[in-house]
C-alpha cells in the first residue's frame, strides 16, 4: 500500500505525486481561485500573459498564485503562428522564470485544435533553444511519435476540444498512444467536464490530466476540486491493480456449487 | 530641442517624448512589474532594454500575468 501512495511521475526530470495540473482561468473570483487550487492537491498550476492593461488587477493574481506556491506551467494559448507562440514563450520563460512552456498553437478557431504541423516546428525551435515544452496536442499516434522523437519528454493530447467537456472522445487513440510511447509521461489535457473522465483518463495509464473549465466551470469549484482530485486518485489506483479483462458473457460471481433448488434439467431448461 | 516619435504600445497609439531607449519608453508609459517586452513580434530580454533604440512605427507588445488554463 505505501508504494502506491509514494507513487509520482516526472515531468523532465521532476518528480511530482499529484497527477491533477490546474488551470487558473474562468473561476468566480479569485479567492475560489485559490480555494479550488488548494483543494485539487495540484502541484502546477498553469498561467499565461496578455498585454498590460490594468497592472494592479495582474499583480494581485500573481501574488496570489506565488503565494500557493506551487510550480508555474505558463500557456502559449491564442498564438496562431511559429513566430507568434516561440516570441511569447521566450516572454514568459524571463516573467515566470520557468523554462517549462504548455506549447498551445491553434489552427482552428472554431475547435481550438492545435496546428499539429506548425507545434511540431516550434517545438523543435524551443526544444533547441533550452526549453522544456509540453506541448498541447491532437490524439494523433504520429503527431505524438513526431513530438516525443524531436525531443519532448511529455506530451499533452486533447480528450476533446477545450472548454467542451466532452470527456475522452477517442479511447482508442489515447490508449494506442499510451502503449506506443510507453516511456513519456502523458497528460491528458483539455475537454474534461467530469471526474469520471478524469477517473478514465489515469485508468488508461495517463501520468496525469490537466483541466480548469471542468472546476472552475462547475456550480462549485471548491467542491468540484475535491472531486477531481479524489477521480484522479482512484484512477491511479485502478490502473496499477490491472482491472480484470472486459468479457461478452456473462459468468457468474457467486459460486454454482451446491446451489439449492438444483436439479438435473436445470441447464437444459434455461437454454430454451 | 523637444524630440518626438510615434510608436504603439499593445496596439494602442503613444507619442514618446525626448526617449530613445527601451527603458526610457517603458518608463513613460508607467509599465508595471512584472513585465516582458517584445518589439515588432521580436522578444527583447529585460537585459537588452538599456541599449535597444527605438524607431519610429515600432510596435511595443508589454506583457504580465494572467490567469490561464
Amino acid at each position: 500500500m505505501s508504494s502506491l501512495i509514494s507513487d509520482s511521475f516526472s515531468i523532465y526530470g521532476e518528480q511530482f505525486t499529484s497527477r491533477l495540473l490546474i488551470g487558473s482561468a474562468l473561476y468566480p473570483s479569485p479567492a475560489i481561485m485559490a480555494d479550488s487550487i488548494v483543494a485539487s492537491g495540484a502541484q502546477v498550476v498553469t498561467v499565461s500573459l496578455r498585454r498590460q492593461q490594468s497592472a494592479a488587477a495582474g499583480d494581485d493574481f500573481w501574488q496570489l498564485i506565488k503565494d500557493t506556491g506551487l510550480k508555474v506551467l505558463p500557456n502559449t494559448a491564442g498564438c496562431h503562428s511559429v513566430k507568434e507562440v516561440v516570441t511569447l514563450a521566450q516572454m514568459c520563460r524571463e516573467v515566470f522564470a520557468t523554462d517549462w512552456i504548455k506549447l498551445e498553437l491553434i489552427g482552428d478557431d472554431y475547435n481550438l485544435q492545435p496546428d499539429p504541423f506548425a507545434l511540431l516546428e516550434a517545438t523543435k525551435i524551443l526544444l533547441a533553444d533550452g526549453f522544456k515544452v509540453l506541448p498541447y496536442c491532437t490524439d494523433d499516434l504520429v503527431l505524438c511519435q513526431r513530438l516525443a522523437e524531436a525531443g519532448c519528454e511529455v506530451l499533452m493530447p486533447w480528450g476533446a476540444p477545450i472548454g467542451t467537456g466532452k470527456g475522452l472522445l477517442n479511447q482508442y487513440n489515447l490508449r494506442t498512444i499510451r502503449e506506443r510511447l510507453p516511456d513519456t509521461t502523458l497528460i491528458v489535457d483539455a475537454g474534461l467536464g467530469l471526474p469520471s473522465h478524469a477517473c478514465q483518463a489515469l485508468e488508461l495509464g495517463y501520468d496525469a490530466v490537466l483541466l480548469n473549465s471542468a472546476i472552475a466551470g462547475a456550480g462549485c469549484p471548491v467542491t468540484m476540486s475535491h472531486a477531481f482530485k479524489a477521480a484522479v486518485e482512484a484512477g491511479r489506483f485502478a490502473y496499477r491493480a490491472k482491472a480484470m479483462p472486459e468479457k461478452d458473457v456473462a459468468a457468474p460471481s457467486t459460486p454454482t456449487m451446491g446451489m439449492p433448488f438444483w436439479h438435473q434439467d436445470f441447464g437444459i431448461k434455461n437454454k430454451n | 530641442m523637444k524630440m518626438s516619435m510615434k510608436i504603439t504600445i499593445n496596439g494602442e497609439s503613444f507619442e514618446l517624448v525626448n526617449t530613445a531607449n527601451l527603458t526610457q519608453a517603458l518608463q513613460q508609459f508607467a509599465a508595471k512589474e512584472p513585465f516582458a517586452v517584445a518589439i515588432n513580434g521580436q522578444f527583447i530580454p529585460r537585459s537588452q532594454c538599456d541599449t535597444h533604440l527605438l524607431n519610429e512605427g515600432d510596435s511595443i507588445e508589454l506583457l504580465s500575468p494572467i490567469q490561464g488554463g
